[in-house]
């Protein structure tokens, strides 16, 4: 395996939401086991561009490269559809509005796919599905309906969901903005965690502390483009951009 | 005038009981039908392929556009002339069935608008795809949302299910006229049937409050 092509790559994004230009050619690659956290101000893209990784939406220009493969690629209707599911199953995708499966149980939330999907066998995927959720600290709700739990626990069952598929990178928006306060470390344990194990993530965020201490990369958006990217230390302490400068001080003082 | 005398009835339980009992099966396959086919009425108005839509459309519209007597008669009486020949019982199946699975497609239809974008999107992001995602998704949820609406056309349902003793079939209401014919006794008996309506009624509620608290507890 090269170990050296980057697990994401975007060139060139251009989305438009009629009018409305909102990725103005954006152009960034992960690396394998890296960590991008990418801030900005509301409205500025990013989750037009998270989304657009894994084809939620679809760029009116541009390419998107997961692990030597084109997601975005010409293909007929049907080819596509394939292909996207397939690509689909090696990306999680993490929400913040949790979008657990109401109808279903913690445990059949998390093991659907791998068993509609994947065709794994129901009890192979209650094994799997109880040591996704001991991953996240929740093995004792696996019977107990989203419903019943808290934000936090919700959020922790949908990024178990995710990881039952076993993924290739996990793209995460605004996971904790949904929360009260309270809940927000509980989360932010998971997805640090989930660093310390070389897992591939694009953390789109609000939290700055958070983005510093996680983020190997920080990518900072405004209005459809990258205005400044580096190292959480460069980039917090030594913000090169005005328009970075200001974003961060309305930040620190609010 | 006569007194009233129910007295009698225990005596035509047998023909009464058998009347009941058309009811309640003529019904309950009709429901269940009328359930199954508005879901598939309401995925394909949703998202089959135009030269499908519009066709299930203009049927959903028509039948919505006429009485429920007219499509038993077209069906039962109509039908036999171009050759198709369906049994009463299964007329009057399929009439319901019919007549009531527009009227849900339609409650469908609106349950599936109503469900949160985020339900697909996340499904869509495991790699479901479009259809996948809407048999287990999308339809088991708008189903359940929707419980409280279909229930009350089911209970409109097992009243309306009387009119397939227009084709000569020996349902309740039927049944009980078929008694009175003979004995003269319209009241006792039309009241007879009323109370066994009343109580097929109160079950239909009760098992309906039961699923809507099964499925309540699964939200
Ligand atoms: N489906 C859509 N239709 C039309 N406009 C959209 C749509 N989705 C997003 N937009 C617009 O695109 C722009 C970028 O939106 P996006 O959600 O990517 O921003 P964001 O950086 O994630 O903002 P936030 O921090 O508020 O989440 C915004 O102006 C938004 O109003
Ligand atoms: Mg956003």
């Amino acid at each position: 395996m090269n170990d050296t092509r980057p697990m994401i790559e975007v060139r060139g994004a251009r989305k438009f939401f009629g009018p409305l230009e909102v990725l103005k050619g954006i152009d960034f690659s992960v690396a394998r086991g890296q960590i991008v956290a990418v801030i900005g101000p509301s409205g500025s893209g990013k989750s037009t561009l998270l989304r657009s990784i894994n084809h939620l939406e679809t760029l009116d220009g541009g390419e998107v490269w997961l692990d030597g493969v084109q997601v975005n690629q010409k293909l007929d209707r049907r080819s596509f559809e394939r292909h996207i599911n397939g690509v689909r199953q090696q990306m999680g995708m993490v929400f913040q509005h949790f979008n657990l499966f109401p109808h279903l149980n913690v445990a059949e939330n998390i093991t659907i796919a791998p068993i509609k999907l994947k065709g794994m066998a129901k009890a192979e995927a209650r094994a799997l599905a109880l040591k996704m959720l001991d991953k996240v600290g929740l093995a004792d709700k696996i019977d107990a309906f989203p419903a019943r739990l808290s934000g936090g626990q919700k959020q922790r069952v949908a990024i178990a969901r995710a990881l039952a598929m076993q993924p290739k990178v996990m793209l995460f928006d605004e996971a904790t903005s949904a929360l009260d306060p309270e809940l927000v470390d509980e989360v932010n344990l998971v997805m640090k965690q989930l660093a310390s194990e070389h897992m591939t993530m694009v953390i789109v965020t609000h939290e700055m502390r958070f983005a510093a201490e996680v983020a190997d990369r920080v990518i900072f958006m405004a209005d459809g483009a990258v205005v400044e990217e580096g190292s959480p230390a460069e980039f917090f302490r030594n913000p090169k951009q005005e328009r970075t400068r200001s974003f961060l001080k309305k930040f620190l003082n609010g | 005038m006569q007194g009233l005398d129910f007295s009698i009835v225990p005596e035509y339980w047998p023909l009464i009981g058998k009347g009941l009992w058309w009811t309640v099966v003529i019904s309950t396959a009709s429901a269940v039908l009328s359930v199954l086919a508005g879901i598939g009425f309401a995925l394909l108005v949703l998202y089959a392929s135009p030269v499908v839509r519009y066709p299930v459309r203009l049927f959903m519209w028509l039948f919505m556009g006429t009485p429920l007597l007219l499509q038993l008669f077209l069906i039962y009486f109509g039908l036999v002339q171009i050759g198709i020949d369906i049994p009463a019982i299964w007329s009057g199946i399929i009439a319901l069935s019919l007549h009531f699975a527009v009227y849900n497609a339609d409650i469908f239809r609106a349950g599936i608008a109503a469900l949160d974008k985020g339900q697909t999107e996340a499904a869509r992001s495991l790699g479901f795809g479009a259809w996948r995602t809407r048999i287990y998704i999308v339809v088991p949820q708008a189903v359940r949302g929707t419980v409280p609406a279909v229930g009350n056309m089911m209970i409109a349902l097992l009243k309306e299910s009387s009119i397939v003793s227009m084709i000569g079939i020996a349902e309740l209401v039927h049944s009980a006229q078929l008694v009175i014919s003979e004995t003269y006794r319209p009241f006792e008996f039309y009241l007879t049937a009323a109370a066994l309506y009343y109580g097929l009624n109160l079950i239909l509620e009760a098992v309906l409050r039961g699923i809507e608290r099964k499925v309540e507890l699964s939200r």
